[in-house]
């Protein structure tokens, strides 16, 4: 990845640049600009390890408290206040456990299979941008890199599935495989429309593209069929209940999973919520303006008379920023939450005819009215 | 040397090792999940030669194609038809074997002779970086059009002989014998299946 992350430019009045800032202040010290570049690349990284951890945090809470809502109880409530401590105290009990790999099990393949699994979600979030310079590397391929990552997925699952040496697993396993080459394809197809619009893979290009005038320049106006494609397939990739074939748990214990305990099954455990929060911030960032503001935050700036460059504005607009996009993938993981504890579960036919008989063809015709559109109406659909 | 290029160089010494060491168990392992299983640990790190090459779409394109679709597929054939049984031995097994390597060790020292001799232009042409993708589809659009298409064709091809040796049962004769065909469309019925009211529910009666 070293030789082709690129620098992002950006464009000088356009937020905060941390990186060069952190070069220069290195600089200042007396240390090479090749140099302090070693020394900064790490800690994006790590802080959005840390923030993706703790956002998984936030969503056990945020599930058992919601679904403890839709069905009238109160949740967690002794673990701190509000029962805030619960998942921590779900993760170090998952910690302390015994670690079991069954006897006939094959245990590398046991071992790597979850691995596998949360490894690809984990690098996914290299694209995913938190503001203009925000992100820890603007690639040019940005959001298919997340599109080819998310598809090493099944080969993790298959592998626990047939390493558990057993029947439901490897049914588990298949499932999943199943699900996720069918949903896989309209994903892709929906992502394509809205690439076709802004003229580019990257994420960054994809949010620049929406801002401007705000709410009104968000893709899911222009993109509303695409937006609930894009919405049903990413839940299904992410195996959330209406599509928990893999897992179902009355049909099949708990699918690929059924063999795990301890810190493997946290790893699948950690894997799915990650890869929740991170397809509700790539809806954000495709359809709902990523870090952009419902005003436009220039306007607001001019209405203050402060230039967007004074560098107090640029903190008060990266910050913003930030809120925003945490926001609206919240919003999204609340509503896939509902979702879990409202919707029954799909057969597996009507899952695969969902996704081959209506989806693909409509993500298709999608595709299609999108170019059209993109041709008749240069200005208003990208040029 | 600066940290980038002695970064590069041991990336690729530590994917090209992968790469020939994984596609040697591929094909010698004689258990072939795992065959399958290496089979992508291949694709992957030939993506990651390509992302050395600074070709990152080629990259992603062949972790989307190979390691997402084609050996997961494959992955998923195995595992769907994974019965334990016990192969006729095949007579001279051994003869078999030694033509085998040998044609593979000639087409080696081939390819290395090729390599050798061949008056590689050094350095290479500067990389596109990130207008590669551009490049590409401006490519796949002019001068390969035509292969492009008849790749599509191909596609097209094949998967209507996938439909076709799947579904013989709606022919009413074999389409390569000409015979009658014998397979019947099976699929359940859609109503569930009621039992007589007089018959003595044979499932539930115990004893």
């Amino acid at each position: 990845m070293l030789s082709n992350t690129v620098v992002t430019e950006g464009l000088p009045s356009m937020g905060l640049d941390l990186q060069s800032s952190f070069i220069e202040a290195l600089g200042g010290l007396g240390l090479g600009p090749g140099m302090a570049r070693l020394l900064w690349l790490p800690l994006p990284m790590l802080l959005v390890l840390v923030s993706a951890v703790v956002g998984v945090l936030v969503n056990v809470w945020l599930e058992r408290k919601i679904s403890a809502a839709a069905q009238q109880r109160i949740g967690p409530e002794y673990a701190g206040a509000l029962g805030l401590l619960q998942p921590m105290a779900d993760g170090l009990k998952l910690l302390f456990k015994e670690d079991i790999i069954p006897a006939r099990a094959d245990s590398l393949l046991f071992t790597l299979g979850p691995v596998l699994v949360l490894v690809p979600v984990i690098l996914s979030w290299l694209v995913v941008p938190f503001g203009q310079n925000l992100l820890i590397s603007n690639v040019g391929v940005g959001i298919f890199l997340w599109i080819a990552l998310s598809s090493i997925q099944p080969i993790g699952l298959l592998m626990s599935g047939y390493a558990s040496n057993n029947k439901y697993s490897l049914l588990g396993g298949l499932r999943a495989a199943a699900q996720s080459i069918s949903y896989e394809i309209p994903l892709a197809l929906a992502v394509l429309a809205i690439v076709m619009m802004s003229n580019s893979l990257s994420t960054v290009d994809i949010v620049n593209q929406q801002t401007g005038s705000g709410i009104l320049s968000w893709n899911i106006w222009r993109q509303p069929v695409g937006f609930v494609i894009f919405w049903i397939c990413a839940l299904a990739e992410c195996e959330r209940l209406p599509f928990d074939l893999p897992e179902a748990e009355e049909e099949l214990v708990a699918g690929y999973q059924t063999e795990y305990a301890g810190m493997k099954f946290a790893l699948f455990y950690l894997g799915s919520y990650i890869n929740l929060v991170l397809s509700a911030l790539l809806v954000s960032v495709l359809y709902l303006g990523g870090w952009g503001f419902p005003v436009p935050v220039e306007w607001l700036a001019g209405l203050l008379g402060q230039s967007v460059d004074a560098p107090l504005v640029q903190l008060i607009t990266g910050a913003v920023g930030i809120v925003m996009t945490i926001l609206k993938a919240y919003l999204l993981v609340f509503f896939a939450i509902l979702l879990r504890w409202t919707v029954p579960r799909v057969r597996i036919d009507q899952l695969l005819d969902l996704g081959w008989k209506f989806l693909l063809p409509i993500a298709l015709v999608n595709l299609l009215i999108t170019a059209a559109l993109k041709l008749a109406f240069p200005s208003a659909f990208g040029g | 040397m600066t940290v980038a290029s002695t970064t590069q160089l041991v990336c690729f010494v530590i994917l090209s090792s992968t790469l020939v060491l994984g596609s040697l168990a591929v094909v010698l392992l004689p258990n072939i999940v795992y065959s399958a299983f290496l089979l992508a640990g291949v694709f992957l790190s030939v993506a990651g030669l390509y992302l050395l090459l600074n070709a990152s779409f080629v990259a992603a394109a062949q972790v989307l194609v190979y390691v997402g679709a084609v050996n997961v597929l494959i992955l998923f054939a195995i595992m769907l038809v994974n019965k334990k049984e016990n192969l006729d031995p095949i007579p001279g097994m051994a003869v078999r074997r030694l033509l085998s390597a040998a044609v593979c060790a000639g087409l080696l020292v081939l390819l290395i002779r090729v390599a050798i001799t061949t008056p590689w232009a050094l350095p290479g042409p500067i990389p596109v970086g990130e207008d590669a993708t551009i490049r590409i589809g401006e490519h796949l659009f002019s001068d390969y059009l035509l292969p492009f298409e008849l790749a599509s064709v191909l596609l097209l091809m094949s998967m209507i002989g996938a439909i076709v040796l799947a579904r013989r049962d709606v022919f009413s004769s074999d389409i390569i014998t000409g015979e009658p065909a014998d397979q019947i469309l099976i699929e359940k019925e859609r109503s569930p299946m009621l039992l007589e009211p007089n018959d003595p529910a044979p499932l539930r009666s115990s004893p």
